[in-house]
């Protein structure tokens, strides 16, 4: 590529910016991992991807599947169903496909709540899905509050060409993390005493990077705030199917359902197929809103991020199958249960504690008495020696804006039980020099 | 139902229903007024109609589930965005009447010959065919694995690499290359691959400007240019106006003019913005052309877009020349310069969603790269077109076959408008004729145009998009795809014209 005697054209500010957040930890870690990636045979000393929330477990069901009905993979016979669905670019998506993902998201939950297809925005993952809500919501400088720790990819879509500003609503450890009703209040009138004006919240439930499910009770008490303040609520529902544990997932819709008397227009849910499904290379994700502008107008912007009228007509008829769909369901939980349990009693093994998780792909681990110094600087020394002396990629608190340093969130559906031996191992190895290390240091 | 659209509202071609421009005409919306006494609004929470495909100012339908119960209880709604606001408001007073009554009563020619004729879409069906017998042939392989040769789909699940499967930007570096005649070769990796070229050109904008910049783009254009670069980025398009005089080609003293006019009005200007085979005119820039642009880009330090989307739809004798062309002589700073390219055109498949940006920026793929995180291809969809794509014997044939027929239907379209009178551009590629029907306007203005194009729709029942709704300064030209009909039914179409041109030359 050429380059001119002159600087060239300028970038925009956007373009220039940081704000896509991939120098974070969390993004490094990866690059890390591409570099020398584990390989049992061919590359055994090489670093094992603990930092990347994929759902690979149930892989076998799929594939089952798809050989068993090879009418998914094709367009049928006959031209006309092809031309139809090669043409098909309508931002409502195929109703069949809608339809498959309402009964999806219903048969998650249980069949407790009931999803009308036609308030279902589709787009391409739920990283457009988040970033087009922000669009819609929120203009240039408003804020959203967003409880921490949070998934550091939020800062990209919340906030990189949208011009919207996260304000973080801090958790602790002391009650395990949980988001309560006092932080918010206070978040809120911190705002607004900087004259920031706050267009919602955003919630991740199940939560990432803690691996919980939110409370009931605390569902009410978020459903009364954002009514009281008039602001908009994103559920973000992407780990619903992965409640492998009680307490049982309870999601906003079902309060919305229960609560009859108020008006549920501020109440939006994100989901998507990427880790529920493991399938996150189809780029399959959506708004379900219960405003009726905003259905409207986040689908007229989903021109943006469209749905490959491919692979809806690929999933519609998989989606739809209640039989497949209830036993994917059922077997996955437990999958995700059985690998939870090993890695939670492998790390008590090494003598690592985990934040007690239900749900998710990930652990939350403490190591806050492995730091050197109770800092971000000395959480990020060790990340960096697990990294490096460790080989092992997991995610720094920092990175999710954890306020206290020492936590750690470590993957374990995205390898073999040998893999994660292999890294459960090493981190008791390590765990053990780094103990021997500070005896030496006192003694 | 009479509801006029301001018509740069209609947008065909990439996005199907999608509406498009947020610009005020205010002669449009005068006209509007003038026709509000015969106009009467949809209820606001009236059913919608059995297709899924209608456009929402019909309203959710109503059922007893607690899913769609209207508000109660609170007297403030929740407030969305200034964005949301204005593609909501733009739609509410901006319908897409062709588009609709379209789908209201479609054409079909034995089930419902009365039906509406859509002229008004930029899609190409006169070759699908070729590709459904590639895909019935080769289809179970491509689609699952078959680089394993397994039915593996956690090869195919698994989150991709930023800006697309590397194997998809070779085989599409071979496309883009066979499609502009083997003439210029294409570097995989300055490839960005996004969920059609809607997005690609959105993404390629928010990294070239910043809000309240603008961008120059010869006129008429593609009316989605309006939403796709400025709904979320608040970058203007300033129309630098071509005209019939000068076969719509672009002046480079137009482009100076209206540069120098956006600087006195203290707009900054950060780029060129092209369409090459263009839309909705279908000419093609001459080399020489391309050439005067660059030394204008280069010397202004501005950047240049090309949108060639359609450069693999050419059927005339003039030969198409890429603005990669020129640079491979090194000439100039190539850093300035951004192609457009897409499947949706050249190869009818905008369902599957599949663009791509090629840039000679190592800053711009940089970050149009992550901003691939929000519009990237289905995996499946990569899978399947790294097998076609490759099949190089398949797409040769394929392109001169589409070629032959576009060709056809082109002068089959242009020699049955003569016989009525009416004039087409020479166009050279794209999927429409370039109409002149000036002179059956009853008033020599957008009036006059905007009353024409209303009895084409609903006396002639056929939907065609009028040159306001592309910036087009002279008012009376049409644009007319002809891709979507086949031969058999061009008698039809042109009978169904005739009538309404009488019509109008008996009242001048």
């Amino acid at each position: 590529m050429a380059r001119g005697i002159r600087p060239g054209a300028p970038l925009s500010k956007i373009a220039v910016s940081k704000a896509h957040g991939e120098d974070s930890p969390y993004f490094a870690g990866w690059k890390a991992y591409d570099e020398d990636p584990y390989d049992a045979v061919s590359n055994p000393t090489g670093v094992i991807q603990m930092g990347l929330a994929e759902n690979q477990v149930s892989f076998d069901l799929l594939e089952d599947y798809l050989e068993h009905h090879p009418e998914t993979s094709s367009w049928g016979s006959g031209i006309s169903s092809f031309k139809e669905n090669a043409l098909f670019q309508d931002y409502h998506g195929l109703q069949s496909f809608r339809k498959a993902m309402a009964s999806f998201m219903e048969q998650i939950r249980g069949k407790r709540v009931k999803f009308d297809p036609d308030r279902m925005v589709l787009t391409a993952g739920a990283t457009a899905a988040n970033e087009l809500l922000t669009f819609i919501l929120a203009d240039p400088g408003d804020v959203f509050l967003v409880p921490t720790p949070y998934y550091p990819g939020f800062d990209r879509d919340l906030q990189w060409r949208t011009g919207v500003k996260i304000l973080p609503v801090h958790c602790h450890s002391s009650n395990g993390f949980q988001l309560t009703l006092a932080s918010l209040q206070s978040a809120y009138s911190n705002a607004e005493a900087s004259n920031f004006r706050v267009k919602g919240l955003l919630i991740t439930n199940p939560s990432n990077p803690l691996g919980t499910a939110m409370s009931r009770s605390l569902l009410e008490e978020i459903l009364d705030f954002v009514a009281e303040k008039n602001i908009h609520l994103i559920s973000d529902e992407i780990y619903s199917g992965s409640v492998f544990s009680s307490p049982e997932f309870i999601s906003v819709a079902e309060l919305v359902e229960t609560r009859r008397h108020e008006t549920c227009e501020g109440i939006h849910i994100v989901y998507s197929l990427s880790k529920d499904l493991g399938l996150p290379g189809f780029r399959v994700g959506t708004i379900y809103s219960y405003n009726n502008r905003v259905v409207t107008t986040a689908r007229r912007m989903s021109s943006f991020s469209l749905v490959s009228s491919q692979t809806q007509k690929m999933l519609a008829s998989m989606l739809s199958d209640e039989e497949f769909t209830a036993n994917y369901i059922r077997t996955n939980r437990e999958r995700l249960r059985k690998r939870h349990s090993y890695i939670v009693e492998g790390l008590k093994d090494a003598g690592i504690e985990c934040l007690k998780g239900n749900a998710g792909l990930f652990c939350w681990m403490n190591l806050t008495q492995m730091l050197e110094e109770k800092s971000m600087e000395g959480e990020l020394r060790l990340w960096k020696m697990i990294l490096n002396e460790v080989k092992l990629n997991v995610s720094p608190g920092s990175s999710c804006y954890c306020v206290e340093p020492g936590w750690f969130r470590v993957c374990f559906a995205n390898m073999t039980e040998e893999t994660l031996d292999v890294a459960l191992r090493r981190l008791k190895v390590f765990v053990e020099k780094i103990k021997g290390r500070k005896k030496k240091m006192i003694s | 139902m009479r509801i006029i659209v301001p018509l740069q509202g209609i947008v065909q071609g990439r996005g199907g229903l999608i509406l498009g421009s947020l610009i005020p005409c205010a002669l449009l919306y005068f006209f509007q007024f003038y026709l509000k006494r015969n106009r009467s609004s949809p209820p606001p929470d009236s059913p919608s109609a059995s297709t899924a495909n209608l456009p929402e100012l019909t309203g959710i339908p109503r059922n007893s589930s607690r899913t769609s119960l209207p508000t109660r209880g609170s007297i403030r709604p929740v407030p969305v965005s200034s964005r949301a606001t204005a593609i909501a408001r733009d739609s509410d007073s901006a319908y897409y009447t062709g588009w609709k009554k379209y789908l209201e009563d479609p054409y079909h020619p034995t089930s419902n010959p009365d039906g509406i004729i859509q002229l008004g879409l930029s899609e190409n069906h006169l070759s699908l065919d070729l590709i459904e017998e590639w895909l019935a042939a080769n289809l179970q392989k491509s689609l699952l694995g078959e680089k394993r040769g397994d039915l593996s789909i956690s090869g195919l699940a698994t989150y991709e690499p930023l800006g697309g499967l590397m194997d998809l930007k070779i085989a599409m570096a071979g496309f883009m290359s066979q499609i502009m005649g083997g003439s210029v070769s294409f570097n995989p990796a300055q490839i960005i691959l996004t969920a059609g070229a809607t997005p690609a050109i959105e993404a390629l904008s928010f990294c070239l400007a910043d809000p309240g910049n603008a961008f120059l783009v010869p006129s008429p254009y593609y009316p989605g240019f309006d939403r796709d670069i400025n709904l979320r980025t608040g970058i203007k398009l300033i129309p630098v106006h071509c005209r019939s005089s000068n076969n719509f080609s672009l002046s480079i003293a137009a482009l100076e003019r209206e540069y120098k006019q956006a600087k006195k009005r203290r707009i900054k200007v950060r780029a060129v913005l092209l369409c090459n085979p263009s839309n909705p005119v279908g000419n093609i820039l001459h080399r020489e052309t391309l050439y005067d642009l660059l030394s204008f880009v280069t010397d202004k330090n501005l950047h240049l877009i090309s949108d060639e989307v359609y450069a693999g739809s050419t059927y005339g004798t003039e030969e198409f020349a890429s603005i990669a062309e020129l640079l491979d002589t090194g000439a100039f700073d190539n850093s300035r310069v951004h192609i457009i390219y897409g499947l949706s055109k050249d190869l009818s498949l905008p369902g599957f969603r599949v663009g791509a940006i090629y840039s000679y920026n190592e800053n711009v793929i940089s970050a149009v790269s992550k901003l691939t995180r929000f519009c990237a291809i289905s995996l499946p969809t990569q899978h399947l077109l790294v097998s076609m794509l490759s099949d190089t014997k398949f797409i040769e044939e394929y392109l001169k076959v589409n070629r032959e027929r576009l060709a056809q239907m082109y002068a089959l379209f242009v020699d049955e408008l003569k016989q009525l009178g009416v004039e087409c551009f020479k166009s050279s590629g794209g999927f429409y004729c370039w109409v002149d029907m000036s002179k059956f306007l009853k008033s020599y203005s957008v009036k006059g145009e905007l009353e024409l194009w209303e009895n084409i729709l609903n006396v002639a029942r056929v939907v065609v998009t009028p040159g306001a709704s592309c910036h087009c300064i002279e008012p009376g030209w049409f644009r007319f795809c002809f891709t979507t009909v086949t031969e058999r039914d061009v008698p039809l179409v042109m009978k169904r014209i005739s009538k309404v041109l009488k019509d109008h030359k008996a009242s001048q």
